[in-house]
């Protein structure tokens, strides 16, 4: 992690966000936010609370129920000379919008030979274990990483998240930035100044000579849960947190693959075609010969969340058991 | 059948001779234009298909004849109308559709993509309803930008079949943006005829969301001049969207290589509208018969629109290719 100042304040990851976006308002009057229930309601996880009472509800914009209308209005208005921040409450809900981002916002630029720029952000949310059912738990930021044009964002901190969301504002391009919904409430130390984590930047959350794990998001805490645990079998775990997955850091994983021989790769959304497969795939082509066997990659097994909870439970990456997958990797 | 509407009769359109002549060689170096866009196909010289708007050159010279160079304009598949008469260069547009560095998009769009700042075309769009938001979300910047742009959404009725027209219509209302609807109901979804695919009254579904409803001859440039002006400048002072249907008709295939229509259309339809109601011949008979000009000189200068396409495909052809390393390039701001 970055070197911060001493005593610093915390901040819950909720908490980073709104100061995010309270400050880049503040500092650009071309941002603007469009979305349901984002003005009064501050959003169903209360995440923008009091946005709408500093900047009114001409920049702070609840809209109908209609994602495709409004994620396509702010591509629009992001080409028209705007810096929209488009709220798509649930990151299922993206199945509605996918035309907006994949067919128009993310090939604008590159199909007007670079003349029109999208210079918006889509803040989503994924996670599982909320007891909220198979069409509100989805971790699905695969689909965007697929599609060229697009950026895709997934802050693991509070500290990440106000510097990430920053610079994902001031970008040219379409980012889409995913926040874990349970970890709002995750605190972490958050600088009150101004400042900004460039994207395509990984971020070892933790150093460790034996093993790597490549965590995102959501799956970062669970990875340093994890490297804690095998301490006790004498296993020093390196956890590496890419922080953008495009643009996507290849040469801090494949360098920590490098140093450590051992890896795995463990990411919420679903194994198969997945996070997962491209970074173990990335590894396996550039660190072949310096692992000491092959990767392991863990995600959501390939079945819709169930909505009970031991069967919730099963379907995503814990502690304890990416704790075990490890200890296997390292024959321990 | 035929739905044919009967020339405007409004003495109130416009008489100014010299926006008539501009709007007849407008609409001339479009029908020249996709007539040379045909003979390249058909000369396998272009690379794809292409998909002709000749038949409905009134509709986007009325509409863009009303539009600042400064407001802007979202197309459709069918699109080579709307730039051109947004004031695309030709060479340049040739150019884009042969897929060459010199293009409008350095060959990356093709025939489909066209898009230029500098007249405000923010872009044709190969999904059919799919720049409805995009062209909803300019209306959206301008009025919170203040600078009185209006946008004019082109689409065909096809469109008339996508959910986000409707969601955005809804928004545009709401939120009384600067926006223009502007439908050109051609007839035909691609191969079916649009009585298929369409239920109830068009307008109803505009008005049914507090968007100002109106329909016009899409044969009759002067007619469409005189609605698009109208819903622009009330867009301008702030009076929110409108929704301007113009019927008109697609004389050739859905797209270059749709050469055998018999199946959803009869010949006999195809030739009543060319000779009966072709925008072209509409007008000119009309500036003759209120002399504001006389046969040699719209003789004239279709000569000379003809001489500036076929300049401009020679352009166009002798153009380089992109080099293979611009591949990567413009992925990304």
């Amino acid at each position: 992690m970055p070197e911060v100042a001493v005593a610093v304040r915390e901040l819950t990851l909720g908490e980073a966000v709104r100061e995010a976006i309270a400050e880049e308002l503040r500092r650009d009057p071309r941002v603007t936010l469009l979305g349901e229930d984002v003005a009064e309601a501050g959003t169903a996880f209360k995440v923008l609370s009091g946005l709408v009472k500093e900047f009114g509800p001409e920049r702070v914009l609840d809209t109908p129920i209609s994602e495709a209308g409004f994620t396509g209005i702010g591509v629009g208005a992001a080409m028209a000379g705007m810096r929209p921040i488009v709220d798509i409450m649930f990151g299922d809900f993206v199945g509605l919008i996918m035309d907006q981002m994949m067919n128009q916002a993310a090939k604008v630029h590159y199909m007007s030979g670079g003349k029109w720029k999208v210079p918006m952000v889509l803040r989503t949310t994924l996670g599982a274990t909320r007891r909220s059912a198979a069409q509100h738990s989805q971790s699905l930021h695969a689909w965007f990483c697929h599609i060229p044009g697009l950026k895709v964002v997934l802050p693991s901190t509070p500290y990440d998240a106000k510097g990430l969301l920053k610079s994902a504002v001031r970008d040219d391009n379409p980012v889409i930035f995913y926040e874990d919904k349970m970890m709002y409430k995750l605190k972490g130390p958050v600088p009150e100044e101004d400042y900004t984590i460039p994207l395509g930047v990984a971020d070892v959350k933790r150093e460790g000579e034996d093993l790597t794990i490549v965590a995102t998001s959501s799956m970062v805490q669970v990875a340093l849960g994890a490297a804690k645990l095998l301490e006790e079998y004498d296993i020093s775990a390196e956890v590496v947190d890419p922080r953008t997955l495009w643009p996507l850091d290849e040469q801090t994983l494949v360098g920590s693959a490098k140093k450590t021989s051992r890896v795995m790769v463990v990411d919420e959304g679903y194994e198969r075609y997945g996070v997962t497969a491209e970074i173990a795939a990335l590894i396996q082509e550039r660190a072949f010969f310096d692992l000491e066997g092959p990767v392991k990659r863990m995600g959501a097994m390939h079945v819709p969340i169930p909505f009970s909870p031991p069967l919730e439970d099963a379907t995503v990456p814990t502690e304890q058991s990416v704790f075990e997958a490890a200890r296997v990797l390292c024959g321990k | 059948m035929t739905t044919a509407v009967n020339p405007s009769k409004n003495d109130s359109l416009t008489t100014n001779p010299e926006q008539c002549l501009r709007m007849h060689r407008s609409m001339l170096r479009i029908r020249h234009f996709e007539y040379q866009v045909n003979d390249l196909y058909t000369r396998a010289l272009m690379p794809g298909l292409a998909h002709l708007y000749i038949g409905e050159e009134a509709v986007a010279v009325g509409v863009c004849e009303a539009l600042r160079s400064d407001d802007y304009i979202t197309s459709t598949h069918r699109g080579h109308g709307h730039c051109l008469a947004k004031g695309a260069k030709i060479d340049r547009m040739f150019a884009e559709l042969l897929g060459k560095e010199a293009g409008y998009c350095k060959g990356k769009g093709g025939s489909m993509h066209i898009a230029d700042p500098d007249t405000g075309n923010l872009g044709a769009n190969a999904i059919v309803g799919g720049s409805a938001g995009i062209a909803t979300g300019a209306a959206f910047a301008a009025k919170r930008l203040g600078n009185g742009r209006v946008t004019v959404c082109f689409f065909g009725e096809g469109a008339l079949g996508q959910g986000v027209l409707y969601e955005v219509m809804n928004m545009a209302a709401l939120w009384k943006l600067p926006i223009v609807y502007l439908c050109e109901n051609n007839m035909y979804n691609e191969y079916t005829h649009y009585s298929e695919t369409t239920a109830g009254d068009i307008l109803t579904r505009a008005k049914g969301f507090g968007v100002h409803p109106e329909s016009v001859d899409g044969q009759d440039v002067r007619a469409v001049y005189g609605a698009a002006h109208a819903l622009v400048e009330r867009a301008r002072k702030g009076d929110g969207p409108a929704f301007l249907l113009a019927n008109t008709y697609r004389y050739t295939g859905h797209h270059v290589g749709d050469v055998s229509r018999d199946y959803y259309r009869s010949k006999q339809e195809e030739q009543t509208w060319k000779t009966e109601r072709d925008p072209i011949r509409l007008m000119a008979d009309w500036m003759i018969a209120q002399k504001l000009a006389d046969r040699a000189r719209l003789d004239q200068m279709e000569a000379e629109v003809k001489s500036e396409v076929e300049q401009a495909v020679q352009f166009a052809v002798a153009a380089p290719y992109p080099s293979a390393d611009k591949v990567e390039q413009d992925v990304y701001a």
